[in-house]
């Protein structure tokens, strides 16, 4: 009766913590010394921490990653932390480094990263580490909520956007070749099954937000089969969806309409390349790259990071990074792993601090460094 | 001589040099004060036409410019090959001519032919898409110190049209990138920018993530910076510019870039601004052809209506004038819109006002001979 119990309230535990170190709880023989067993997967014990890859990656995310452990800890977050540095344009290039990579955010179901940086030289390898792991963990969905923030005005205010990216395919497919000297192809690839993949999380996303309207942004005048296809792959799912409507909006218009009147749109779903630019548009509309946070999920992993992706290689070691977006994404990851209370002290802490406006960073008009700002956030 | 100004438009657009052989800013040695007529085409339109014909008819009568208008139509036909083409009649007239107007034109999105710029594109090689983009003054945006200028390639790119279906459900659409076109964009980008008293040319690009079509590009323009050394050359990624701009527009000055960015970046920038409705634009091509448009839409909910706002045409023909080296009536023609913008006494709709175009245009004439 006792077992009965402990094994419902477990497999209850274990379907509301999301991630890939509880698969199929039912299998599993659930004795009453499941805590004396010495768990090589975190056991189910809610007082245990949760592990969670972290790759600083280059540019200045080995000092955003210490602010976030710095904040971790003077909040008393139960989460623990696997780093692994990897890099491509560092020596610490290699391909057991992303295979390690890759086990681990597969043990752990949740990573935090920084940018990993592309060389530009090319290297003889046309698919940057990035890509690779986002094909490989089947990161399909980049999604980057940008919202205005209390206490700093910008050019739009109060603005409350939601961006979905396809992430694997599109113009981002790596493959190019020389046909004929001097004459250089690049393929981009849209499948409709992708693309049907991506609308459909839009649209969930959006339910479950409770958001009106999903606007498909394409260029299917000049591409017609290309994002034809994309186009219609979303206008079939939105059908599923009758209580959300659907627009679609050519790109060109659509960064016109961001600087324009961005309050039009709500969520905003796209093809990979499409959605680089306008996640770092909508950035800029806010703020810039230091205060918007973004994650990627696949179907069995969510990797978190910053909306717009830049090393900010020039502000290595100076300390004047913004580590909000890197703040903030944390705290969506806390959310994600259903520690609420954490998660919405991490976020309260972090608008506080920008809405005083005393202790702000470079890019948002202080003078301040990051590890000030982490200071008083600690506070 | 009005040179030696920064704002865009009242500069040349091309400047004769005729010590440089290979110049592709070439220029139209037209006389203003010959008796030779020059020959321009306004290319016939569905929609907007009506009023663009009535603009142009009355501001070429006020201004008394030695222009003579030729109208063509460039919808579509299908020739002896079975190509799709646009009517011989209309490339005969360009090529005597090389001057030319565009109005809108529109792609429907299941035409069954090619999209109808592209074959104008392809048909006289117009490789360079100019879109100078300055606040103006009395048409207020948030942003109100942008003066840049963006140079797209507009020949190839993402734009070349080659697409497969490889598998029911798996389409494929090819982006070329040619060493021979970047370099071209690369040059006209420069001489522009060393006609037009710019500062620095910025190529923007996406070499991080397609390696080699970009980093061809990129080779190219810095190949070709090697050969303007006063001109300060810069190279920035497609998502760091987008961030920039929309954060502080000052910053950037001409920017070169391939077909795909380049339609972007310059809606974005126009958008800036005010939107297409007050921006110009002109497409260079090969053999000194030239022609000048504005960039919006159709707009068929307003069509025949006398409500459209004809700012970015007669821009357009602004540029157009200086390009053909009518310095003069170009300079009275700007001055006149913008000091009837600024004075917001007749607007259109669109900025702010309730005036219909032709009350709009009337006043910019009148303006003008009251200059004279």
């Amino acid at each position: 009766m006792a077992v009965a119990s402990l094994r419902r309230s477990v497999l209850s535990l274990n379907r509301t913590l999301r991630g890939s170190w509880c698969q199929a709880p039912d299998l599993r023989p659930v004795c009453v010394s499941a805590c004396q067993r010495t768990p090589e997967r975190s056991s189910v014990h809610a007082r245990n921490t949760f592990k969670v890859t972290m790759v600083p990656g280059d540019g200045v995310g080995p000092e955003l990653m210490r602010a976030v452990r710095e904040v971790f800890k003077a909040a008393d977050v139960p989460v623990e932390f696997e780093e692994i540095h990897i890099s491509e344009v560092h020596n610490m290039a290699s391909e057991e480094k992303l295979d390690q990579l890759f086990t681990s955010v597969r043990n752990n179901g949740v990573a935090i990263k920084g940018k990993i940086n592309n060389p530009m030289a090319y290297k003889g390898d046309l698919a940057s580490y990035e890509m690779k792991l986002r094909r490989k963990l089947d990161l399909f969905a980049n999604v980057v909520h940008v919202t205005s923030l209390p206490g700093y005005s910008t050019r739009h205010n109060s603005l409350d956007l939601v961006i979905i990216r396809e992430q694997t395919e599109g113009e981002y497919s790596s493959l190019e070749h020389e046909s004929v000297k001097g004459v250089i192809e690049s393929l981009k690839i849209i499948t409709r099954e992708k693309s049907h993949r991506i609308a459909k999380f839009a649209f969930d996303y959006a339910t479950k937000k409770g958001r009106s309207k999903v606007t498909a942004v394409h260029k299917a005048n000049i591409m017609k089969l290309g994002d034809g296809l994309f186009l219609q792959s979303c206008a079939e799912v939105a059908k599923l969806y009758p209580k959300i409507k659907f627009e679609n909006i050519i790109i060109d218009n659509c960064c016109m309409q961001l600087v324009r009147n961005p309050y039009q749109f709500d969520v905003l779903v796209m093809p990979n390349l499409y959605g680089n630019i306008i996640d770092n548009l909508a950035a800029g509309l806010v703020g810039g790259a230091g205060v918007v946070p973004g994650e990627s999920y696949s179907d069995e992993y969510a990797v978190f990071e910053t909306g717009a992706r830049h090393p900010f290689a020039q502000a290595v070691g100076r300390n004047i990074a913004n580590p909000t977006a890197m703040l903030l994404s944390a705290a969506n990851m806390l959310r994600h792993l259903n520690l609420d209370y954490h998660s919405n002290m991490v976020s309260e802490a972090v608008k506080r601090v920008i809405k005083q406006g005393k202790v702000r960073t470079k890019d948002l008009g202080g003078y301040c460094t990051t590890e000030d700002f982490t200071f008083s956030m600690g506070k | 001589v009005d040179s030696q100004v920064t704002c865009p438009w009242r500069s040349n657009l091309v400047r004769p040099r005729k010590h440089i052989k290979n110049c592709y800013a070439t220029y139209s040695p037209f006389q203003a004060t010959s008796s030779v007529e020059i020959i321009m085409f306004l290319f016939n339109l569905q929609e907007l036409a009506g009023e663009m014909v009535l603009m142009f008819s009355l501001f070429s009568v006020s201004t008394k410019a030695p222009i003579q208008w030729e109208e063509r139509s460039v919808t579509a036909i299908k020739g002896p090959s079975g190509r799709w083409m646009i009517p011989p009649e209309a490339k005969e007239s360009m090529d005597k001519s090389k001057i030319g107007l565009k109005g809108p034109l529109k792609t429907p999105i299941a035409a069954g032919h090619p999209s109808m710029n592209l074959l104008l594109r392809k048909t006289f090689d117009l490789y360079a898409n100019v879109r100078p983009c300055a606040s103006i003054e009395g048409y207020k945006t948030p942003y109100d110190d942008v003066n840049l200028v963006t140079i797209r390639e507009n020949t190839e790119g993402e734009y070349s049209g080659i697409e497969h279906v490889i598998v029911n459900g798996v389409v494929q659409s090819i982006k070329l990138i040619t060493e021979k076109a970047s370099k071209r964009i690369a040059e006209y980008a420069f001489e522009y920018a060393r006609n037009n008293q710019r500062i620095s040319v910025t190529a923007v690009h996406k070499a991080n993530i397609m390696r080699m079509s970009d980093g061809l590009f990129l080779r190219k323009c810095r190949e070709v910076a090697e050969n303007y050394k006063d001109i300060k050359f810069t190279e920035m990624y497609l998502d760091t510019v987008c961030l920039n701009m929309v954060q502080d527009p000052t910053q950037f000055d001409v920017l070169v870039m391939p077909n795909l960015y380049g339609d972007i970046l310059s809606d974005l920038c126009a958008g800036l601004i005010g939107g297409l409705g007050v921006t110009p634009s002109g497409n260079i091509g090969a053999n000194g052809v030239a022609i000048f448009e504005s960039v919006h839409g159709t707009a068929p909910d307003i069509a025949g209506k006398d409500l459209a706002n004809p700012t970015a045409l007669l821009l357009s023909a602004v540029m157009m004038l200086r390009h053909m080296g009518l310095h003069g009536y170009a300079k009275k023609i700007e001055m006149a819109c913008f000091d009837t913008i600024r004075d917001k006494k007749v607007l259109t709709k669109d900025l702010g006002g309730n005036s219909k175009c032709s009350e709009f245009t009337n006043e910019i004439c009148r303006r003008v001979q009251d200059m004279d």
